[in-house]
């Protein structure tokens, strides 16, 4: 009877939906070819490369200060520490020391940029889980207020080809570190907002935890780096495991989850935000007055050799390695991406879960298609 | 700090289990030859002692004789370090065995080194271009390319 | 016993029902067709205005200013805009079903309207038997939407219009459940009656048959947080993907028609309907109606979506459950309880209410896990 009654079930087959590059939810042109049972998908194959420039090659052509502003397109969310990675590898190359006073101001002004890189992050989790732009736009507001302060320095809101090698090409305004310092005492109290909404939300809770988990020796593994490794319980932070810039000089702790589900990288997110604000105090404490740039020639040709400069950006590990053969332009310059390496255990997160969950770990996983292609 | 391992140091190690693989052992990288890579690649990785489970970055360059694959290993234990190459003489077909086995952080980027520069990575499941869309002529980060 | 008012009939019989009208039942007729369709449009009309800057206002923005002064005509510029665009169908539809579907959705709106009382006595037919009738029309606007879905031959609308007919199926019971626990409140199912009987409002001796009803209506009609049928960032937009035109604004107007069915409904069944002390009794209603409202686009505002299988979860496991522990509640009380001390029934079912929602999602795990492929 059972074997009968088990014979007589509907036949269904899995079919294959193109959750395509123009679409609402995946964070820039990004395709993915998914094969669904139903609701539960079987398989996911990524296609990518919409977004290619040839920016490696484009900075084989360009004079090493002119590589700045390409490097700005990389991540464009965070351009400020792309230009930090990039000035820290030709600094490194080619042997240039920094002053004290461009030291405190890069390290202020990338903590303030991966505040507003996980901000928007943040928001855009939420967003995906379906909580209709509201934490989206609540989180928005707080980033226009960095946003002001990057245009106070470089005149831009979004790509600020700020950074220069050997420091910056101008001293910062008056009115920037007593801004900086107002955005620090208002700042806390959003965070303390945010965490009031959404920290203990059932909704968010029921969706976000136990989903789409990466285990710790799997991150290792596929070189996932950033809010993503440290979620998954690593606790791999290069600003304190191989510090550049002047980062042994302040005191902050690294984040780290337990499990690696989404809920844990949206923790890291928000208590990294925490540490950053903590940092950015001190540096505002500590900074001394002096010089911010270097005297360098008009067009530097570092002597021939090789080096592989990395920070610690919003998103990860991001890397330049430059090659010179001591003419003005780079003969080779390879970008390590951040989010191409965050992506490669997406298939294995992701399969078993259902369309939504898929919506939801991408969202987690915070990628920005600029820097996967670039 | 994390300390960027001399090369000569751990180029004894490896001359000790494979010694025809060593070509080039300066202070900053090692050089080794092609054929012996997915060994040597899977001794730094089990060693204890090195244990480099981090996949940093995959690099190539074209320098015009050959082409060099440079590879960066981190060890997150340990907190070390380790620049490993390998050279390609042939210009028409350049081929060097893949590491997708040992890290999986090697997948896409051995498919986009094969996409803009044209070598193939011998044991890669899937090696389809990447950035570039299927049926494209050409290798456009290779120094001849217009 | 029955703790519905005696009061009930010395009104039924003291003023005949429905009023005579000159030119008798057809005039009666005409007139309230022309008002329930008047105040359909208009209140949608305000409905969208309301969200729109409602939301805005919680979301630290203004909603639309532009379009008239505090953006009162945004409506009618949507209204507008949409009629003006092309009617594009795809071109393996299903032609007639694509046709239909956005009309079947949206009448069911309109009829549902008929046994509404605006005041007493005012509505367009008094049915004995008003809130069953209630609740088998609102279901067929499902059937429409399912058109949708298939015949737009896509697979995008398709996900949403299966996903829509699993969630509204499996809300439908709680629904029902919460209704009969009014029903056996008032001691008829006619719409006037139980308004009539409302001396303390439903939603004080009912808190749970509310809350039921609340969150039940909200999936029916496609509320957020239970709106993945048309989940913006996932299915592009779900079952009315592939309409444009006349026919989209046909599943707008549908879709916020609903929103005001759902808070008539709750109106009359929990807020005592048009009955208040000093203004009239039609604009009684139309300010409950608006409350409830608003609190539909507060819930929208704040929370985060609901997975497919943790909405069906929630209906089955935890709403399902707890309607029926309030019907048997109810029953008992009706029997039990004496007459003239039906205030005291208000903490006893709030305190109910607390006890059995702690204890049911101590209970109840919703929805699965990772499936294993």
């Amino acid at each position: 009877m059972v074997q009968e009654a088990k014979e007589i079930t509907i036949q269904t087959e899995p079919f294959v939906l193109n959750i395509g590059p123009v679409h609402p939810s995946t964070h820039g042109v990004f395709r993915m070819r998914t094969t669904l049972d139903g609701e539960v998908i079987v398989d996911l194959e990524p296609v990518f490369g919409y977004l290619h420039r040839g920016v490696e090659k484009l900075a084989e052509e360009r004079t090493y200060t002119g590589v700045i502003p390409l490097t700005d397109r990389l991540d464009y969310l965070a351009s400020m520490t792309n230009n930090l990675a990039y000035v820290i590898a030709v600094e490194k190359l080619a042997g240039i020391a920094v002053p004290e006073r461009a030291e405190y101001i890069r390290v202020i002004l990338a903590e303030l940029q991966r505040i507003a890189n996980h901000l928007i992050a943040v928001g855009a989790f939420l967003n995906d889980c379906g909580a209709y732009f509201t934490p989206f736009l609540y989180m928005f507001r707080e980033r226009e207020k960095i946003v002001d302060l990057f245009e106070m320095l470089s005149g831009q809101r979004l790509l600020y080809n700020y950074m220069r090698i050997g420091g910056f090409n101008q001293d910062i305004p008056e009115e920037f570190l007593p801004a900086v310092r107002r955005f620090l005492r208002q700042m806390p109290r959003f965070i303390n907002e945010y965490e009031r909404l959404l920290k203990e939300n059932e909704i968010l809770l029921a969706r976000a935890k136990g989903v789409g988990i990466l285990p710790g020796e799997m991150a290792i593994n596929t070189g996932a780096s950033g809010p993503v490794l440290r979620g998954s319980g690593v606790k791999w932070d290069i600003r304190k495991a191989d510090p550049y810039s002047i980062y042994d000089r302040f005191d902050f702790d690294i984040p780290t989850g337990t499990v690696g589900d989404c809920y844990d990288r949206y923790r890291v997110r928000m208590e990294e935000m925490k540490q950053s604000l903590r940092i950015i105090e001190q540096a505002v404490r500590q900074i001394p007055s002096g010089p911010v740039k270097t005297e360098l020639p008009y067009l530097i040709r570092p002597p021939k050799g090789e080096a592989y400069g990395r920070i610690e950006a919003p998103k990860g590990e991001l890397g330049f390695y430059l090659v010179s053969d001591g003419s003005i332009a780079p003969y080779r310059c390879h970008i390590r991406a951040t989010s191409l390496l965050n992506l490669t255990a997406i298939r294995e997160m992701v399969i078993g879960w259902k369309l939504q969950d898929l919506i939801i770990i991408f969202g987690s996983i915070d990628i920005t298609m600029g820097e996967v292609d670039r | 700090m994390t300390v960027s391992l001399s090369g000569s140091e751990v180029a004894q190690k490896i001359a000790e289990r494979f010694p025809q693989a060593i070509a080039e052992a300066g202070d900053e990288a090692i050089l080794v030859k092609s054929e012996s890579l997915f060994e040597v690649a899977e001794y730094l990785r089990s060693n204890p002692e090195l244990d480099f489970n981090y996949l940093n970055h995959i690099s190539a360059v074209d320098y015009y004789d050959y082409f060099e694959v440079v590879y960066l290993f981190t060890s997150l234990n340990h907190n070390h370090s380790l620049v490993l190459k390998t050279r390609c003489y042939n210009r028409e077909n350049p081929s060097v065995p893949s590491v997708v086995r040992l890290w999986q952080a090697a997948d896409y980027q051995e498919r986009e080194i094969f996409d803009l520069m044209g070598i193939s990575f011998e044991g890669h499941p899937n090696l389809k271009r990447i950035a570039l869309w299927e049926g494209f002529e050409g290798h456009p980060l290779r120094r001849d390319y217009l | 016993m029955t703790i519905a008012n005696p009061l009930i009939n010395l009104v039924r019989y003291g003023q005949p029902l429905p009023p005579d009208w000159p030119g008798g039942f057809w005039w009666h007729w005409l007139v309230f067709t022309i008002i329930i369709i008047v105040f359909v449009l208009l209140l949608v009309m305000g409905y969208i205005w309301i969200e729109r800057r409602g939301m805005g206002w919680m979301q630290a923005r203004r909603g639309p200013n532009r379009t008239g002064p505090l953006g009162l005509l945004q409506p009618v510029a949507d209204a507008l805009k949409v009629l003006m665009k092309e009617d594009l169908v795809p071109a393996s539809a299903d032609k007639i079903v694509h046709f239909l579907a956005p009309i079947i959705a949206f009448i069911p709106v309109l009829l549902v309207f008929a046994v509404v009382p605006f005041q007493n006595g005012a509505l367009l037919a008094d049915l004995n038997v008003g809130i069953l009738y209630v609740v088998a029309i609102s279901s067929v606007s499902t059937v429409g939407i399912f058109m949708a879905g298939w015949g737009s031959n896509s697979k995008y609308p398709l996900l949403g219009a299966m996903r829509e007919v699993a969630a509204v199926v499996s809300y439908e019971i709680p629904l029902v459940l919460a209704v009969v626990s009014v029903v056996l409140l008032t001691g008829s199912l006619s719409m006037n009656d139980i308004v009539l009987a409302q001396d303390i409002p439903f939603i004080l001796l009912q808190p749970l048959g509310f809350l039921i009803f609340f969150i039940a209506g909200c999936a029916e009609i496609n509320r957020s947080p239970f709106d993945l049928m048309e989940a913006d960032s996932e299915l592009t937009a779900g079952f009315h993907t592939e309409y444009s035109g006349m026919k989209f604004a046909l599943f707008y107007l549908a879709e916020y028609g609903e929103a005001l069915v759902m808070a008539a409904i709750i109106s009359t069944l929990f807020l005592s309907g048009w009955r208040g002390p000093v203004l009239p009794p039609w604009l009684w209603f139309v300010i409950k109606v608006i409350i409830v409202f608003f609190v539909m686009v507060w819930t929208r505002t704040t929370f985060p979506r609901v997975r497919i299988d943790q909405l069906m979860a929630l209906a089955w496991k935890f709403l399902l459950p707890l309607a029926l522990i309030n019907l048997i509640i109810t029953g008992i009380e009706v029997l039990a309880w004496p007459e003239g001390w039906q205030w005291v029934m208000i903490p006893v079912n709030i305190v109910i209410m607390g006890v059995l929602i702690l204890l049911w999602s101590r209970l109840s795990k919703l929805g699965w896990g990772r499936v294993e492929v």
